[in-house]
């Protein structure tokens, strides 16, 4: 299902497959090609493989098959010192003995800079992430966020094409994260920097990324933008991953062209949109938004079909109210509505009725 | 007040800080801080943990008297032992005190008033069985002084008996106990013991047991003043009857030196006018003295007869030179020093061995260190980077030798090594070595270096280990993705982290190798082995406990140096035996 496979990217993974025992594939089959200067999330849960490919790329593992490309060339075979790549780990990996400035001269010296050009090439890194005033501290002397801009720093010092980063920011907290998110883009955008990014928060993957590839199980479920992603999931795994997501069961009753009918489980019948459904009579889950569900159907089509439903919750959330209800035996309907003027205020056990466009119901397969 | 919104110190009206600051103030008006009863803070607090304090010292305490008791208070004696000497003025008090006036560099001999203070000192030691313990203190520092004394022991009685013999050719009641008795003691003192041997003659016969105490010798005031030396000694030696003999002045004749007083004392004064008892014996006596025949020995002549080296001044110098209570004596002799009257002074080539040993012992600790930390760095970087299951049964191969007894460790070595052993069988078998030129590898100092470095291991490998186990993989990563090679991400990223490591490592080993013991001993020979055999020798077998304990405060002194030194060069807190 992994679309973009072309083999001219900068970054190419062809056919890769990766075992560490030899009986279980732990990466099957990716195909994956990325062009310079792209942000590109790999978003999955943990064990989904994610991680794995970073450390293929960065050639901490090795392919058990295919192959991997940067700029055209294979570097199956190159060892990590040499690819040129530059990573952000988890923990930082911050040489504890070494104070800030020597952190970053690092790479720098393995390359054999002069002296001058390195501390001047320092200097500019340190800047760049507003960390000027500390190279003559020890690591432990920082806090999170700051350890977090100086692995930065020092993953792009030596001005690499290619930058991995994995779940760089899982351990800073919500406010300080989401701050740091808007840094890292707005950096790579502005150095040019390829990015390959692992993350298992799907809304830093949202917030950040050109593209997300959502991987689950070994293979990439899907390779999209953020908002493709969010609105057209492509299966019902990557419907329920991505963001807050209604699912009913049911079986396809007619299907014309780009909307067919749904007989959902108690009966009622509903429109969708067919994705990744070819047959009548098919099992099918339908998947909705939360934020797309119509409480007034007048705003939709006449012949339209509807659902009754039972109002179980009623949240105010101040700039959304959040419903919960129970539709065709399903307790967990969430409908979002914005708080607007004509907006009604529900009440427990009320009973009400709800539709939405064909196009934003998607009929997905059945698992 | 112009930059008030800026300065949070000078907004007028209240800010919650303000508030606080505020209510401290009033409450620091009154004094101290104040509990709920009224009784000051601090000591509310005080009597509040006072209970946790004195529980928390309840339950360290048995421990810590167990320390201080078998621990602390073991050291702090063998501390003091290297430089208390009160033996000397002990044993000799009077020969100390003339001593005092001699002067040792003349070359003379000293006078006749030491020669006498020698005489009773020696004479009392010897009956108390202290002149040996002395003669081999002072052995030490003199050779031959031990036998001296042994043989002055027996030898002062010959000066008492040429007086004796002369006293008992005039009257046999000389050599008899109760005349003596009558003689010095109170007349009641002497009624009271007739009177107890005819009540235990009585009950001999009578066939009963009797036993009641003999009476108590008391020495008659006036006979103080007739023969005052005489009196001296004769109430000492009734004293040691008494009190260590359990025996009585009345039923034992007099020690020897008692007949020289005897001697001095009619020498001297005139015995004409004394009407006591036993008058006329005395009076004899007295005349005999006077009598030009009397033959009489000077107490130098005394000394000569027993042994010459009483005529060497150097024998009184070293008594003199060792008098004082405490002596630097044991500290020189264990830096190859010795006391001189121009001072301390370096002892002759030959005659020092203790410098060589600590410079030995430290650099045969230095080299096992060394070779300890060489072998153990890769086992501990292969421990801790493999995966568990061979991790663990590394890690009971490293251990294993660990729960051997140590002297089984110690003899496998001897066996491997020695030249009829494995491991020169085996090159003489691969043709290397001649037979005839077989390898000298034990009873060395490359034998010690060898068996130490396998014993030691653990202790290196541990903390190694432990430290290790705490560097995580992604450092290493991270350096390579920076570019470094293998090599370099070794060295500048890996090693770094694990010196803390070799630091405790090297401490431990280098500390338990510089006071090893054992295997020294047994594969040490004579060129390997460490100042500690030294000090257990002088423990054990020459009794010199003083030199021991001085030889045992500078390597304690040596290991303290070196860890300040440590600490200042790699610092402790670079120490980590774990996490």
């Amino acid at each position: 299902m992994a679309d973009g496979s072309s083999s001219d990217g900068f970054v190419a993974f062809e056919r890769v497959q990766k075992s560490y025992d030899g009986e279980t594939l732990v990466v099957k089959d990716l195909n994956l090609s990325m062009p310079k200067g792209e942000f590109l999330t790999m978003l999955g849960p943990s064990g989904s493989g994610k991680t794995t490919c970073l450390m293929m790329l960065a050639g901490f593992e090795t392919a058990t098959h295919g192959e991997i490309k940067l700029d055209g060339v294979s570097i199956n075979n190159i060892p990590p010192h040499k690819r040129g790549i530059g990573m952000v780990f988890q923990n930082y990996a911050l040489f504890p003995h070494m104070t800030v400035a020597e952190n970053l001269a690092f790479p720098l010296e393995v390359r054999k800079l002069g002296k001058s050009e390195r501390d001047e090439k320092v200097k500019r890194a340190l800047d760049m992430v507003q960390m000027g005033d500390f190279g003559g501290r020890r690591p432990a002397q920082l806090s999170g966020g700051q350890q977090q801009r100086i692995a930065l720093a020092r993953a792009l010092v030596f001005e690499p094409e290619l930058v991995l980063m994995d779940e760089p920011l899982g351990a800073l907290d919500k406010q300080l994260r989401e701050h740091m998110q808007f840094e890292i883009t707005n950096l790579a955008h502005s150095l040019g920097i390829t990015v390959v990014y692992v993350t298992h928060d799907q809304t830093e993957a949202l917030t950040m990324s050109d593209r997300v590839a959502v991987f689950n199980d070994g293979r990439i479920q899907q390779l999209a933008a953020p908002d493709v992603l969010y609105e057209e999931p492509q299966n019902s795994f990557v419907a329920q991953f991505i963001g807050e997501n209604n699912t009913l069961q049911g079986n396809i009753q007619e299907i014309q062209g780009e909307t067919c009918v749904v007989k959902l489980d108690d009966g009622q019948v509903i429109d969708a949109k067919p994705v990744n459904v070819t047959e009548v009579g098919e099992r099918t889950t339908i998947s909705i938004r939360p934020e797309r569900v119509e409480f007034n159907p007048t705003k939709l089509s006449d012949d339209a079909h509807t659902l009754k439903a039972e109002v179980l919750e009623f949240i105010y959330m101040g700039d959304i109210f959040r419903t919960r209800l129970r539709v065709a035996g399903n307790d967990n309907f969430v409908v979002k509505t914005r708080n607007s003027p004509d907006q009604v205020r529900f009440k427990p056990g009320e009973h009400v009725e709800l539709g939405w466009l064909p196009r934003d119901c998607r009929a997905l397969d059945a698992s | 007040m112009t930059d008030a919104t800026s300065d949070p110190d000078k907004i007028e009206g209240p800010t919650p800080d303000n508030a606080l600051r505020a209510a401290d103030a009033a409450e620091n008006l009154g004094g101290p801080v104040l509990a709920a009863d009224g009784t000051p803070l601090k000591k509310s607090l005080a009597r509040a943990l006072r209970m946790q304090k004195l529980r928390a010292l309840a339950l360290i305490a048995p421990l810590l008297i167990f320390v201080l008791v078998t621990f602390i208070a073991p050291i702090a004696d063998m501390l003091f032992r290297s430089v208390e000497n009160q033996i000397v003025s002990e044993t000799l008090p009077r020969t100390v005190a003339a001593l005092e006036d001699w002067d040792a560099e003349s070359g003379e001999l000293p006078g006749d008033a030491v020669f006498e203070a020698a005489y009773t000192d020696i004479f009392i030691a010897a009956e108390n069985k202290r002149h040996t313990r002395l003669g081999t203190r002072l052995n030490y520092e003199l050779t031959g002084v031990s036998s001296l004394f042994r043989k002055s022991g027996r030898g002062l009685d010959d000066i008492g008996e040429v007086y004796l013999d002369q006293f008992e050719d005039l009257d046999e009641n000389w050599d008899e106990a109760l005349p003596w008795a009558e003689l010095m003691g109170t007349e009641a003192s002497v009624a009271a013991f007739r009177e107890w041997e005819a009540a235990e003659d009585a009950a001999r016969e009578a066939g009963r047991d009797f036993d009641e105490p003999i009476p108590s010798f008391e020495l008659r005031a006036d006979i103080s003043e007739t023969l005052p030396r005489t009196a001296e000694m004769y109430q000492r030696f009734a004293t040691f009857m008494e009190v260590e003999e359990e025996d009585s002045a009345f039923e034992e004749e007099p020690w020897s030196i008692v007949y020289t007083r005897l001697y001095e004392d009619l020498r001297d004064g005139d015995m004409s006018s004394y009407d006591g008892p036993r008058a006329e014996m005395l009076q004899a006596a007295d005349a005999l003295v006077d009598n030009p025949d009397f033959e009489t020995v000077t107490l130098q002549d005394g000394f000569e007869e027993i042994d010459e080296d009483w005529l060497d001044p150097e024998v009184w110098r070293t008594i003199q030179t060792y008098s004082p209570n405490y002596t630097s004596g044991y500290f020189l002799n264990a830096v190859d020093m010795q006391k001189t009257p121009d001072g301390p002074a370096l002892r002759d080539e030959d005659e020092r061995i203790y410098g060589l040993l600590f410079k030995r012992t430290m650099f045969m600790s230095l080299m096992i260190t060394f070779s300890c930390i060489l072998l153990a760095y890769p086992v501990a970087y292969l421990l801790s980077n493999l995966p568990m299951r061979s991790a663990n049964l590394l890690m009971i191969l490293v251990l294993l030798p660990f729960w051997t007894s140590l002297l089984v460790r110690t003899s496998a070595w001897k066996v491997m090594l020695q030249q009829q052993g494995v491991i020169n069988d085996v090159l003489v078998w691969l043709g290397l070595v001649g037979d005839a030129e077989r390898l000298v590898m034990i009873n060395n100092q490359f034998g010690t270096i060898v068996a130490m470095t396998h014993i030691l291991l653990p202790f290196m490998i541990l903390p190694m280990y432990s430290v290790m186990s705490t560097i995580p993989p992604y450092y290493v990563r991270a350096a390579k993705s920076l570019g470094a090679t293998n090599w370099t991400a070794f060295w500048r990223v890996y090693f770094p982290q694990s010196v803390p490591g070799i630091g405790a490592g090297s401490i431990l080993v280098f500390i338990l190798a510089i006071g090893y013991y054992i295997t020294p001993e047994i594969v040490g020979g004579t060129t390997g082995t460490f100042i500690s055999n030294r000090i257990a020798y002088h423990i054990s077998s020459s009794l010199n406990w003083g030199l021991a304990a001085a030889l045992g405060t500078i390597l304690l002194a040596v290991v303290l140096i070196l860890y300040w030194a440590y600490d200042r060069i790699v610092g402790i807190d670079n120490v980590k035996l774990g996490g």
